[in-house]
């Protein structure tokens, strides 16, 4: 074997202990979560309120208390996040001003740490607009930190559409909403069904803008008035803040894991069977 | 250059009333257009010539600062094929593509000169970008079907164009179906995605939804080139039916396509780093008779 040789195995080897690495680290992680929360894990867990800061009980109210936010924000996102990438990916002119300005947004906005998002929720929505600690304001304040990664996905989603339909509809003179509503939007559902997926992730685990703003009462939540406890927020307090809730925190960060799964899942088959529809 | 410039002058050799070339140089135009009192239910099959020619003038299609192709004229009579033929590069899809405006989209490209579409110059400023296309329709050189069923490929944009008769979208659904000789193959499974069909089948199905639109002049770019030779033929054959109530101008590589269809041919080439017309006129003459050497070498297969 000469030197060329050997470095080529030695680098395969290295390359080949990465990928390794790479599969072994989340299940580890997954294994960690499994080991300690699977025992704890059961129907009641699910349903039930928690009591004693929630070192006994379940998360019931808290996964209420998880979709209401997680709805307000997918509702606040969506029809602003489609309207820009629409803007970004239609209509803006290529290299101008504005499209540099609002690149130049979209890119500050995703590089803030999503603590500053919690306390710019807090002094808008929760202070200035008098929501006070409510869902409305978690789930507003969450919108905000995941709009510019939810633009930029759906953005690159609308611009693989194929070149073909679109001069096929400039040719024959198809109206620009047409192009929109029946090519270009089914034609990259599927990308922006995951860009859906990475933003209800992005949510599902945000912790520090949830602190500020939905705050984290664990009672039921009766209107989005109220302010509810998220998973993530349950997960946080109950391993720094209370001594023994490891288990319940490890059960309670297994239903998120297995949420997001599902959700990618659901996503996913949707989305493939809109496009096939069409 | 210019010399070489053989520009097609010479009249149809058709039924006179149905004779539309457009000779704008003499000023004496015989358009003889009948009036499109027909609507889309009953335009198909028996629609009388009524499209009108087109008269390049000293086109130029710039892209920043390089020429795509300069100083084109060329009439192109109604009621004929007329192909456009030469090496890659040459600018002959460009200038097809300026008669559509589709050269608009292009950011940098610059058309100028003069393309009268009957009497109305194109290129002109405040020319109706939506009627003009309504009038023009192109099909491109690999299918483009949209992702779709098979009549909802010719329903929406009919739909899209306000139509909403259910009755006549079908009539018409069928009548240009029938008009590529898709008919027969697809009509019961209408509610089928479009890019189930083969390439020829799609490439069929582009050219029925141009026609579901009723225009007067329709463009092809290529539109055999990524087809086998089966399909192609199919096309071909279609291609030569359109004729009588179309303007047809046909961009090829394929010389003997050009043979096979063209009533009329102009060959581009690239002289000085730039397209252009070195000559035009009718097929046999362009095949049997070119004027200008390189036309002699290309068309007998020497060179290009």
């Amino acid at each position: 074997m000469n030197d060329g040789q050997k470095l080529d195995s030695g680098i395969t080897v290295l390359i080949w202990l990465v990928s390794i690495a790479l599969v072994v680290l989340p299940l580890s992680m997954l294994w960690d979560v499994v080991r300690e929360g699977l025992p704890h894990l059961s129907f009641n867990f699910i349903v039930d309120q928690p009591l004693d800061a929630g070192r006994s009980g379940g998360v019931g109210s808290l996964l209420i208390s998880t979709f209401w936010i997680l709805g307000v924000c997918l509702l606040t996102t969506i029809p602003i996040g489609l309207g820009c990438a629409l803007y970004l990916s239609e209509f803006v002119i290529p290299h101008s001003q504005s499209e540099k300005l609002l690149g130049f947004s979209l890119d500050v906005l995703a590089g803030v740490p999503s603590i500053v998002f919690g306390l710019f929720g807090y002094a808008v929505f929760a202070i200035q607009l008098g929501l006070g600690f409510s869902i409305l304001s978690g789930g507003l304040s969450l919108a905000c930190m995941v709009l510019p990664l939810f633009i930029r996905t759906a953005e690159q989603a609308l611009r693989t559409c194929p070149k073909g339909y679109r001069q096929a509809a400039i040719a024959l003179n198809i109206s620009h909403a047409g192009f929109i509503s029946r090519i270009l939007l089914p034609s990259a559902s599927g990308g922006i069904a995951v860009a859906m997926i990475i933003s209800i992730g992005r949510a599902l685990a945000e912790t520090a803008v949830l602190i500020f703003t939905a705050g984290y009462v664990t009672r039921m939540p009766g209107s989005v008035m109220d302010s509810g406890r998220s998973l993530s927020v349950h997960i946080y307090d109950l391993s720094m803040n209370v001594p023994g809730g490891q288990s319940n925190a490890a059960a309670t960060a297994l239903i998120l894991v297995m949420m997001i799964v599902l959700i990618n899942v659901l996503a996913r088959y949707l989305s493939r069977r809109w496009q096939h529809v069409e | 250059m210019k010399a070489f410039m053989n520009v097609l002058k010479r009249k149809q050799p058709m039924n006179s009333e149905l004779t539309t070339a457009f000779q704008i140089e003499t000023g004496s135009s015989t358009e003889a257009f009948a009036k499109k009192e027909q609507s889309l239910e009953d335009k198909s099959r028996q629609k009388p010539l009524s499209a009108p020619g087109l008269t390049l003038k000293k086109v130029n299609v710039r892209y920043g600062d390089t020429n795509a192709i300069e100083g084109a004229c060329l009439d192109i009579p109604s009621g004929s094929i007329t192909a456009l033929v030469g090496p890659s590069g040459c600018g002959k899809s460009s200038l097809l593509a300026s008669i559509s405006r589709m050269t608009d989209l292009t950011p940098q490209c610059q058309v100028s000169g003069e393309i009268f579409l009957g009497k109305d110059n194109i290129l002109a400023k405040g020319t109706d970008l939506n009627r003009l296309r309504r009038r023009v329709g192109m099909v491109f050189q690999s299918p483009n079907p949209f992702p779709m069923s098979i009549e909802e490929n010719i329903r929406f944009p009919l739909r899209d164009h306000g139509m909403r008769d259910e009755s006549v979208i079908r009539k018409t659904i069928k009548n240009v179906l029938g008009d590529v000789g898709l008919w027969d193959e697809v009509k019961d499974r209408l509610g089928q995605s479009a890019l189930a069909l083969s390439g020829g089948q799609q490439q069929r199905l582009c050219i029925a939804r141009c026609l579901a639109l009723d225009p007067e002049v329709l463009l092809f770019d290529e539109p055999c080139s990524a087809l086998d030779p089966l399909s192609s033929a199919k096309v071909e054959t279609l291609i030569k039916g359109l004729k009588s109530r179309y303007t047809v101008l046909l961009v090829t590589h394929n010389l003997a396509q050009a043979r096979r269809i063209a009533d009329h041919v102009a060959v581009c080439w690239v002289q000085a780093g730039c397209g252009c017309i070195i000559e035009s006129g009718d097929t046999r003459s362009i095949f049997e008779r070119p004027v200008h050497p390189i036309t002699q070498a290309f068309c007998q297969g020497l060179q290009g």
